[in-house]
């Protein structure tokens, strides 16, 4: 990307820059001191300093997760795959009720086993239902998700009428609780996320071909269809080992939304990866710290909603992708392209009077360009404050500054140049090539004027016999005296 | 072990329900015909429309757009907004559930198009961002918003409350859920009789649709806001994620057994039936949420379609191309749309 502007580097710490402005704002409207324990500042403190065990356990699950689910979700945003994080997400729930009724306890081990099964079981069956019925991929996803979902719904149900069921927590795994991850929660999400680094990194090169061009990575020997089942299995993992801190409705939003704001903001798949990585790391963080602010939010919606706004404002202003960065440069060219159409009336005017005289009255560009006194006046202002054009003492006549001239001759020189390539090496007829001269005339660039003059052999006449204008700083090479200054005609195919 | 499946005991399961609890039970089963026919019909448009997850999204953002509204009226006049029992309630729960709709379709809708997120990407963003959005308010402001976002997603036909009574001229017609359920079947019967023709037609081929004069982008939205309609209606029946199994099952099973609309929809009667009076009794056996039993039954059924596909297109393979048959073929005629 050569037109990459140059902040663009800086994008993710201005990401993160507006992530902290809003918690900053918060602080110096509640005031407070640091001493103070409950005080905002006092409850910042405790949570940097990482005092309480459990802010220490929860930040560290947090930042784990957004690592883990940022470099899969980011495969699973460019396989166009992320409603299957969804569906495993929910498909996972029989799993660990499953799990939690052969272990008869809360016990880790087991409910990650069953959940993973009950994951991969899940992706399976939407295989199977794709390959064997004509119902679409979303069918597919849907059932899967609200079927498991179901049977997993039954099964808690049932499991919360047995006498050890009451106590047992498992509808925690709907919203998650990050407060409450324990040591092995987190030897749990460390595992997985050491294991998704590795497979990242290991097997770049294969999951980069397999994603964007699966039929090519066939082609050289890789074998597609385990990569696909091994990134389902990885996945299975890390929604596993969510469950516990965002649970089962949120994760997918943590799989999603860091790795969609990453691709927002590159091109190129290893950075989208660190991107997605340290997204969701710093939205884990934030999510905590946010929740360990307003005293009882659930941390797993705060996660998912910081992550979202940073993905808000990707959307709005990523330096190539934005909504309003290309909406603004949208209407930098259209405010440009109406300048520049100013520009070549007045050079239309003065040419028509043969070059005397510098002065243009706005009567005379209003009635060439067919407009009101008043549009003209405000095209003149535009001319003025871009420095192509000032203004008459007098307030009523445009003189052409030297740029103006410049650009106004380079323009008309376009124009003509294009109308008489168009007419010559594209046989089309010379009534029919201003409409499109009208458009190129604007974007046409020096290197291909350069070309256009060279096979055009820097003829000096367009086709409706008006003079092909040289600006001044194109210096053209003296054509050999007594040469045609025709253009040659059409080159044989 | 043994304490989790309790035994199939008849008279307890099959005899009971139907002698001494008669009158509750069977507003159950209704209850869940209607919800399970009616997001079936509608569903069925979104499978064709292969959007059968905007359901999902749906169903998921209508909390905060639910959490909104009872804090907008609770703000209005305070005191007077509780409950989803209520008239009022109602009303605002509808209204939340409308702007939520309408809110998620467009953003969902502007995400794919304005940047190069892809469709299912924006879908996933926007529907759990709003939830999450959703879970937040209802913490923030629990005294406000009569909300509970454990009963927006599990729901459970048992406690609906069949109690009030809807009345006509003095008397006792059915419960109020009940009525207001079978109000949004009825009126979801018309519209597909009235508009059949325009929903079939921007479904099955949008150019078609465009060069008849009709305005897809119409039909879409429409569908969007009924969806939401049904969807709010359903959810405290059934909660949000089974709302997506009682859109997506019923459709999916039909479309294996027949490939003519019509026959599809009569279809989706029965399996609602089914899957409803099963399921009842299903989780009169287990002692389990009834909607899950319901969907697990209809699932069930879901999966017995597609055995029975698998071995039809099996047995036709073998009977009329005994190779070269690519996969599919014979699998997939698509279906026709004929008129009802």
């Amino acid at each position: 990307m050569s037109t990459r502007p140059s902040y663009a580097r800086l994008l993710p710490c201005l990401l993160v820059l507006s992530l902290l402005l809003p918690i900053t704002a918060l602080a110096a409207s509640a005031g407070g001191s640091w001493e103070d324990p409950a005080g905002f500042l006092g409850r910042t403190l405790r949570f940097l300093s990482l005092r309480d065990p459990a802010v220490r356990f929860a930040v560290a699950g947090a930042a784990l997760l957004g690592i883990s689910c940022g470099l899969l979700g980011t495969f699973l945003v460019v396989r166009k795959l992320a409603l299957v994080g969804d569906a495993v997400s929910h498909a996972v729930l029989p799993g660990v009720a499953a799990g939690f009724l052969w272990s008869q306890t809360k016990s880790p081990v087991a409910i990650f086993v069953g959940a993973v099964l009950a994951g991969l079981l899940g992706t399976l069956t939407v295989g199977w239902i794709r390959r064997t019925t004509r119902l679409k991929e979303d069918a597919a996803l849907g059932l899967v998700l609200a079927g498991f979902y179901a049977v997993g719904i039954c099964l808690v149900t049932m499991i919360q009428r047995l006498p050890t069921g009451n106590k047992s927590g498992i509808d925690k795994f709907l919203f998650g609780q990050a407060a409450a991850i324990g040591s092995g929660d987190l030897a749990l999400m460390g595992v997985v996320t050491v294991l998704s680094i590795l497979a990242t990194t290991l097997a770049y090169k294969e999951l980069l071909i397999s994603s964007f061009d699966a039929a090519f990575a066939r082609a050289i020997g890789l074998p597609v269809r385990l990569l696909h089942e091994a990134l389902m299995l990885l996945l299975a993992f890390t929604i596993v080992s969510a469950l516990q801190a965002v649970g089962v409705v949120l994760v997918s939003a943590m799989l999603i939304t860091p790795a969609a704001t990453a691709y927002l903001l590159t091109n190129r798949l290893h950075r989208m990866l660190i991107l997605a990585a340290g997204l969701g790391l710093i939205t884990g963080i934030t999510g905590c710290f946010l929740s360990f602010l307003g005293n009882n939010l659930p941390t797993g919606p705060l996660i998912v909603v910081s992550a979202t706004f940073l993905f808000g404002l990707a959307f709005l202003f990523s330096p190539q992708q934005g909504v309003v960065v290309r909406w603004a440069r949208r209407r930098a060219r259209r405010h440009r392209v109406a300048r520049e159409n100013t520009l070549k009336t007045l050079y239309h005017v003065l040419e028509s009077r043969s070059f005397h005289g510098d002065d243009v009255s706005l009567g005379e560009l209003a009635q060439r360009r067919r407009e009101t006194l008043e549009d003209a006046a405000r095209e003149a202002q535009a001319l003025v404050r871009h420095r192509l054009a000032r203004l008459h003492p007098d307030g009523q006549s445009l003189i052409l500054t030297e740029a103006g001239r410049q650009r106004a001759s380079e323009l008309v020189r376009n124009h003509r140049l294009w109308e008489l390539y168009l007419t010559h090496a594209a046989d089309i007829s010379a009534d029919h090539v201003h409409e499109d001269a009208e458009k190129i005339e604007h974007v046409l660039g020096e290197e291909v004027v350069r070309k256009l003059e060279l096979r055009l052999n820097y003829a000096d006449t367009d086709p409706h016999g008006r003079r092909i204008p040289v600006p001044r700083a194109a210096s053209r090479p003296n054509p050999e005296p007594g040469a045609s200054r025709d253009p040659l005609p059409p080159a044989a195919p | 072990m043994s304490s989790l499946v309790p035994d199939f005991d008849v008279q307890r399961v099959l005899v009971t329900p139907w002698t001494s609890d008669a009158t509750m039970n069977g507003w159950i089963v209704l209850m869940g015909f209607l919800v399970a026919t009616t997001c079936g019909w509608v569903g069925q448009y979104l499978l064709l429309r292969r959007m059968a997850l905007m359901g999902d999204a749906l169903s998921h953002s209508i909390l905060p757009g639910l959490a909104g509204a009872f804090l907008i009226a609770s703000f209005l006049n305070p005191g007077t907004a509780d409950g989803a029992g209520n008239a009022r309630g109602a009303t605002v729960m509808y209204l939340g559930a409308l702007a939520a709709a309408l809110v998620t379709t467009l953003l969902i809708h502007w995400l794919h198009t304005a940047s190069r997120v892809k469709q299912d990407a924006a879908i996933g963003i926007v529907f759990s961002g709003l939830f999450a959005l959703g879970v937040i308010l209802i913490t923030v402001f629990a005294d406000q918003v009569d909300l509970d976002a454990d009963c927006v997603l599990y729901g459970e036909i048992g406690t609906v409350g069949f109690t009030d009574y809807f009345q006509l001229s003095g008397r006792d017609v059915a419960p109020l859920p009940v009525a207001r359920m079978a109000i949004v079947a009825l009126l979801t019967f018309a519209w597909i009789q009235l508009f059949y023709k325009e929903l079939l037609v921007s479904s099955f081929d949008p150019g078609l649709a465009s060069s008849l004069g009709i305005r897809a982008n119409w039909v879409h939205g429409v569908l969007m806001l009924w969806l939401s309609v049904v969807i709010v209606s359903a959810f405290e029946s059934v909660g949000a994620i089974l709302v997506v199994a009682m859109l997506i099952v019923p459709g999916a099973t039909a479309s294996l057994l027949s490939t003519s609309l019509p026959r599809i929809f009569s279809l989706i009667v029965l399996h609602a039936a089914i899957s409803s009076l099963f399921g009842l009794h299903l989780a009169l056996w287990l002692d389990c949420s009834i909607a899950g039993a319901m969907v697990v039954t209809g699932c069930g059924l879901f999966v017995l379609a597609w055995l029975s596909h698998v071995i039809r297109v099996r047995r036709a393979r073998h009977a009329s191309l005994p190779q070269d048959a690519p996969p599919g073929t014979l699998a997939s005629p698509s279906v026709t749309p004929n008129p009802p």
